[in-house]
């Protein structure tokens, strides 16, 4: 017996089942999306909570005004931050020296002189560069930079700031000059068009149309590699040493605050040890650093963006 | 009045091609040496682990001696780690963006999601490992397991998944679902039929690159306790293990020289694997890119 087609719509309709599933199914989804903020929530709290055990334990003016890091001392342990927070400024600035004109001149390269076939082959490759595991770059710091480093200048040690220091920056070179070619090239054609056909070399159309205007895309690209390198781990834990030093010096080991959760970690801090609750206090002035820088790039991509 | 003085633009005409021309050169002398950096790691590392290659290195237990260390048990942890955060990551991921791109209204809610999401992609990976490390192996007495790891692992990759699932599912037409519609469909049904299958190569390939992330990653199972020394295999995800890149760092930061050469080989094994995995990636783009 065949059955027509209002009848079977007719049927359908009437399943209670389906109208309950159209119900329920945004409800199940929210839930699920809410996965990410209570990501957020928990991160934020986690640091929160076992961050003020430190502090009853540590005072909070040792903590950002002490210039010693010594929490392994048997008596009278220090942790003073600012040691960690020199390291990992040392790791930052070189990173950045490296990464900043290399990226943004590869950007440069790539958005204005490269030709299309060009284009097809470096950036991938650039890709693969950026999908390299950080284990992997902090191996290569660790026996062929160091090393390397070390024919030339004989008095840097094996553990050192400058080697992980430059690897951290090849690292986030892909980053920068993705997304700063991203903003070069969201910069209208025609503008680039008036200017050359105004007599002005490409070097002239790339420095004093294409820059300015994607200047606040670049700036953008540059923090968060600033907070890439920032937060970055396993280089720093292998090749940059586990001394926290309050000091100027770039030849010898220095310590990063991921460093040191790493160093801890590894070892086994009991549970409930200060030492225990010293990473969470350390992460979280990780957490506080980068999350300035993200809402930093958020905000200067957002604030001086030119619209067209 | 002259507005173009003829004899000046012709006297600096030279100078401007010559800048031009160096900078040009400057420029594509930058992007050569990040090209070479990666040519020189690469070299480096095939250099150094490829004597060690052999069968016995992906069949032996980890081991005091360089030349018996092999990497069975990462590599079979990091395969039980996929598949605790490939179902986890995926389903958190597709489910949020199908939520937001098709149920949520455009307001403050959602807006406040998707900031969030983008900051949370900003997190370094270690804090991550902090996180698992109160959550799911002290509060939820998970220890230090496979699923306490792909746990940690799923939330880290989650905002990847989530704004590549977003954007394949706004890359499907409109004129596809008003027709689902139009034929009487209800949402669910549109959405299952029509748009999820419209949108999974580009949800495959955000995924897949996503895992390959989560495989490379070390700081965070540092963090939450995952041993290296493994003389057995896993039997389910309860079990404690290790992972190809934990075995790497334990072996790099030994003194021995030898050591260095293991860490070599790893890292050929693990290359070997995200190469893998990101073929696959590249096969289903141009197999299913549809452009509509």
């Amino acid at each position: 017996m065949r059955t027509s087609v209002q009848e079977l719509i007719a049927k359908s309709k009437d399943k209670k089942s389906k109208k309950i599933i159209e119900k329920l199914i945004p409800i199940l989804l929210f839930l699920i999306a809410s996965v990410s903020v209570l990501t957020t929530i928990g991160i934020v709290l986690t640091l929160i909570i076992e961050t003020v055990t430190f502090f009853t334990r540590v005072p909070l003016s040792d903590f950002i005004l002490g210039t010693t890091w010594l929490p392994f001392a048997n008596s009278g342990a220090q942790f003073g931050i600012w040691p960690l927070i020199v390291g990992t400024l040392k790791i930052t600035g070189i990173a950045i020296i490296v990464a900043v004109p290399i990226g943004i001149s590869a950007a440069i390269y790539l958005s204005e002189y490269a030709s299309d076939n060009v284009r097809r082959i470096v950036k991938p490759v650039l890709e693969v560069l950026a999908g390299v595991p950080t284990i992997v770059y902090g191996f290569f710091a660790l026996t062929f930079v160091t090393p390397v480093l070390q024919s030339f200048f004989p008095e840097i040690k094996i553990f050192n700031a400058i080697s992980p220091g430059i690897v951290v920056g090849i690292m986030i070179i892909p980053m920068i000059a993705s997304l700063s070619e991203d903003a070069m090239s969201s910069v209208p054609k025609s503008i680039r068009d008036g200017a050359l056909a105004m007599g002005s070399t490409k070097f002239e159309v790339a420095w004093k149309i294409t820059v300015p205007a994607a200047l606040s895309g670049i700036i953008a690209s540059v923090v968060l590699g600033l907070s890439r390198a920032i937060g970055e781990t396993m280089i720093v834990s292998l090749a940059a040493g586990s001394t926290p030093k309050f000091d100027g010096d770039f030849t010898g080991s220095i310590q990063t605050m991921t460093a040191y959760i790493v160093q801890v970690s590894k070892g086994d801090a009991g549970y409930g040890t200060t030492i225990y609750y010293s990473i969470y206090a350390v992460g979280f002035t990780l957490f506080l650093f980068t999350m300035a820088m993200n809402i930093l790039a958020g905000y200067m991509s957002k604030r001086f963006r030119e619209e067209y | 009045m002259r507005y173009i003085e003829q004899e000046k633009v012709v006297r600096r005409m030279n100078g401007r091609m010559v800048v031009n021309r160096v900078f040009q050169g400057l420029f594509m002398f930058a992007t050569a040496l990040a090209l070479l950096a990666l040519v020189i790691l690469l070299y480096r590392i095939v250099s150094q682990g490829a004597g060690h290659l052999s069968l016995d290195f992906l069949t032996n237990f980890a081991s005091r001696f360089p030349d018996q260390a092999g990497i069975k048990a990462a590599l079979v942890g990091s395969i039980w780690l996929m598949a605790v955060v490939a179902p986890t990551s995926i389903l958190l991921g597709v489910g949020s963006a199908i939520y937001l791109e098709e149920y949520a209204k455009k307001g403050r809610i959602t807006t406040f999601i998707q900031m969030n999401i983008s900051n949370l992609a900003g997190v370094p990976s270690v804090v991550f490992g902090l996180l698992g490390l109160t959550i799911f192996v002290r509060a939820l007495a998970l220890g230090n397991s496979i699923l306490a790891a792909g746990f940690t692992m799923s939330l880290l990759i989650l905002p990847v998944i989530i704004v590549a699932a977003q954007e394949a599912i706004r890359s499907v037409p409109g004129e596809l679902r008003d027709g689902s519609y139009g034929m009487g469909a209800t949402k669910w049904q549109t959405i299952v039929r029509i748009i999820l299958p419209a949108a999974i190569p580009g949800i495959l390939t955000g995924s897949i690159l996503a895992l390959s992330r989560a495989i490379g990653e070390t700081a965070p199972l540092i963090v939450v306790g995952i041993p290296v020394i493994i003389q057995f295999l896993p039997e389910g995800v309860m079990d404690t293990f290790t992972a190809l890149p934990m075995q790497i760092y334990d072996w790099s930061s030994r003194p021995q020289a030898e050591f260095q050469t293991v860490a070599a080989a790893g890292i050929i094994v693990l290359m070997v694997v995200l190469l893998f995995m990101n073929s696959i990636a590249v096969f289903i783009r141009n197999k299913f890119d549809k452009s509509y």
